[in-house]
């Protein structure tokens, strides 16, 4: 009834070819985003913010980086928690050697260098494709553990190898460091997210985005069409990097404040990102998101009623999680193999005909 | 999505709010789960079980309840973050997080939030100064006391010198193994051994290639900062290498019952430090009756006596002391965290206190100050008896080498410091 295209007529092709069609989708879209920015930074404990927006925005940015590179572009990449160290440890160098520039813009000079080392990890796909190409992202994501394990100058010779992110202000207020209050690290993550999410999804609708999805449903006959693969790829490479970049540069400064890089940025969090796109959906940005809440809300909240709620012992509670999770995982993928975004597109479709299909 | 955020939201502001009481909360961030649980579990149950004990016995600390909140962190840090989120809001007066990972991110929050953090031997060695760390507190000991306490054992055992000795340490990559790795190249440089560094990666399940460079090198002895499921691998692949057992010592992290039983007889005369003594100890037996008996027990409730369990009783006797002189300093039961912080800063351990608590000499007599949050940095050597599955104490307490330990800890401290613009001084 109210969510369909009858009645909205469209004037220009700018309207006609316009992110959201349908009118609903476009308030809806707006609504979220003005919660997401006038209501929530209000009612934002730390507890929220820490155990939850934070990480799911994070997560969020990581994810849609790597459903870039597999869901668009179908090339599978073990290395995201790589990747994010590399983000990390670049804002982590960036803010130390030049303190007195903002951080955001150190942010995104870590996502920058994240894509220029995903490029170069990302050239053997020109060679290798599937499970072979997947085996070599993993070599990355080991490499680049060890290499910020073993080279003291990357953690600035600390006696314990853990890396700190100093404080550091946006318009005078802390967005890193202990002082900081829990709406400003929301504020600054969301507005990454918000613009990271914006930049993919018209990226993915334009030429970039088509000759991605053109290599990942058959690469001979994109190349027979004209795209040329060593650019498509390496494109999705990089900017699959860039976001990931981002995201560890924000999960190392804004969320967590200090990492120890084989604890944060094992190959435990590259499964993570990658288990948050299957289980959202490949090739989906909304799936990014919808992955992301899952796998970061999801345990929070059985926590929250296994121990606090009903009293159970938290080792009892920590184990079934595991189980539930795990549960949950193989029952969306048996129901719907095309994950959680699939499910909002079919539950928009049977909108469209509510209250009265035929 | 949004809907789900949003309604976990709602379910977490209705469940925070409705738990307000007045009473002595006490976090325990435990982990019972994952490749570490071998020796968060008994220390997690000691923690509880002593606490549980004092409601039992004396109905809690100076007539206030102690109430006890556990969150499970599994060792991870991001976990270990939102324990601290998630009980710091219901009046936490001391955190505990058995994790060097987890207290490097406590150290700042809790600075800022103003509650205590006691990490009991590991967590940040420079924390000893308490003039750049308000907030932290490591007594009794820390692990450049440890390593400075084996040097000194090997070197009375070796008449007095190390002089072109091989040692090889052992260290978990992380914060936490990394940590004893300046102090020992400062005393190699200074004694005249030739020190191995050898990093094993989290978990530590994976140890072939580097028992097979230590079969290799040779070394006269291996050093071990292991923790987990490492320190059990470690002492089974010094056992298949045939290294001999009196020349391995773990740190006092790697010295349970657990860590040498899977290995069997070929285990005995394993060395390993200890910061507290272990025994048969009266309030053992108030435990089983008034705890145990009365179907309070914190897990199985069969760790009783062994060394993780007794430590971790050890700590929360330490932080019911730091409490109690609290209270007699302010006047008031109802203490909040900062008072607990004033009580942790005139903390006195005698042995008079020890024996009247029914743990005599569990640990050495030391007091804190502003000026030393670490204590006397005492340690102990015992050794592994596999036939009768007992740690025997070998020497008395060892004093490490403060000559060397102060600087370094006024040179760590003072950097950070200058990173986060303190002004070093008491409050």
């Amino acid at each position: 009834m109210l969510y369909r295209e009858a009645g909205d007529f469209k004037t220009s092709y700018v309207a006609d070819s316009q992110t959201f069609p349908i009118a609903f989708d476009r308030y809806r879209y707006w609504v979220v985003l003005a919660v997401a920015f006038l209501v929530v930074p209000f009612f934002i404990t730390d507890y929220t913010a820490n155990a939850l927006l934070l990480p799911f925005l994070i997560y969020s940015i990581a994810a849609i980086g790597l459903n870039i590179l597999t869901g668009y572009a179908g090339q599978v990449s073990l290395g995201t928690g790589g990747f994010m160290a590399v983000g990390a440890y670049a804002c982590y160098k960036l803010m130390t050697a030049f303190p007195d520039v903002n951080i955001l813009i150190h942010v995104i000079l870590a996502g920058g260098i994240t894509a220029a080392v995903g490029t170069a990890f990302g050239l053997p796909s020109l060679r290798i494709k599937g499970f072979y190409l997947a085996v070599a992202t993993l070599a990355a994501q080991f490499f680049l553990v060890w290499l910020f394990n073993k080279v003291s100058w990357f953690y600035n010779y600390s006696a314990s190898g853990q890396i700190n992110a100093p404080e550091r202000t946006v318009l005078g207020v802390a967005v890193t460091g202990p002082n900081t209050p829990a709406w400003a690290s929301y504020l600054v993550c969301l507005v990454f997210v918000t613009a990271c999410a914006l930049i993919a999804r018209n990226l993915t609708r334009g030429a970039l985005g088509r000759q991605w999805m053109a290599i990942r449903d058959m690469d001979i006959a994109a190349e027979i069409i004209g795209v040329n693969p060593l650019k498509a790829k390496l494109t999705a490479f990089a900017v699959s990097s860039f976001f990931v970049g981002i995201s560890g540069a924000l999960f190392f400064a804004v969320y967590l404040g200090a990492v120890e890089v084989g604890e944060a940025f094992g190959i435990n969090k590259s499964f993570l990102v990658l288990f948050m796109i299957i289980i959202g959906g490949l090739g989906s940005i909304f799936g990014a998101f919808a992955g992301a809440a899952f796998l970061v809300c999801l345990p929070v909240v059985l926590k929250l009623i296994g121990v606090d709620l009903l009293g159970w012992p938290t080792d009892l509670v920590a184990h079934f999680q595991l189980v539930i999770v795990g549960l949950l995982i193989m029952f969306f993928l048996v129901k719907e193999p095309h994950g959680l975004a699939q499910l909002w597109r079919l539950a928009k479709e049977k909108l469209r005909l509510w209250p009265f299909p035929h | 999505m949004k809907m789900k955020t949003l309604s976990t939201l709602a379910l977490t502001g209705a469940l925070t709010a409705g738990m307000a009481a007045a009473d002595l909360v006490i976090p325990d961030l435990s982990y019972r789960t994952g490749p570490y649980a071998a020796g968060g579990t008994p220390f997690s149950d000691g923690y509880q079980d002593y606490f549980n004990l004092l409601n039992a016995r004396d109905g809690g600390i100076g007539g206030e309840e102690v109430r006890i909140l556990e969150c499970e962190t599994g060792y991870n840090t991001e976990k270990g973050v939102e324990c601290y989120e998630a009980t710091k809001g219901e009046g936490a007066l001391i955190y505990q997080p058995l994790s060097t990972g987890i207290t490097y991110q406590l150290i700042p929050k809790a600075t800022v939030d103003e509650i205590p953090i006691h990490t009991m031997g590991y967590g940040r060695t420079s924390a000893a100064n308490g003039e750049v760390f308000n907030w932290v507190f490591n007594y009794p000991a820390n692990y450049w006391d440890a390593a400075s306490v084996m040097i000194n054992y090997l070197t009375e055992q070796n008449g007095g010198s190390l002089e072109g000795k091989t040692i090889a340490l052992l260290y978990h990559n992380s914060a936490y193994g990394k940590e004893p790795i300046r102090t020992l190249e400062t005393l190699s440089a200074d004694m005249g051994f030739e020190l191995t560094q050898i990093a094993v990666d989290h978990p530590g399940q994976e140890q072939k290639s580097q028992w097979l460079q230590i079969r290799r090198e040779r070394p006269d002895y291996v050093l071990m900062w292991g923790w987990g499921v490492m320190n059990q691998v470690a002492v089974q692949e010094a056992a298949n290498i045939n290294y001999p057992m009196d020349q391995f010592i773990g740190n006092w992290w790697a010295g349970a019952e657990h860590d040498v039983t899977p290995a069997g007889a070929a285990a005995d005369g394993y060395l390993s430090l200890n910061m507290n003594r272990i025994g048969d100890l009266p309030v053992f037996g108030e435990i089983e009756t008034m705890v145990h008996e009365a179907g309070n027990a914190a897990g199985d409730g069969s760790n009783i006596g062994s060394v993780l369990y007794t430590r971790g009783m050890y700590a929360a006797m330490l932080a019911a002391e730091a409490i109690a002189k609290a209270q007699e300093i302010h006047g008031v039961s109802d203490v909040t965290a900062a008072m607990v912080r004033d009580g942790m800063e005139a903390l006195e351990i005698t042995s008079a206190r020890m024996d009247e608590l029914g743990m005599a000499n569990i640990g050495p007599e030391f007091s804190v100050s502003c000026e030393n949050h670490g204590g006397s940095g005492l340690g102990i050597v015992q050794q592994w008896n596999a036939s009768s599955g007992t740690w025997t104490p070998l020497t008395d307490y060892i004093e490490p080498d403060n000559a060397v330990i102060d600087p370094l800890i006024s040179e760590d401290s003072m950097a950070f410091a200058a990173e986060n613009n303190i002004e070093p001084g008491c409050l």
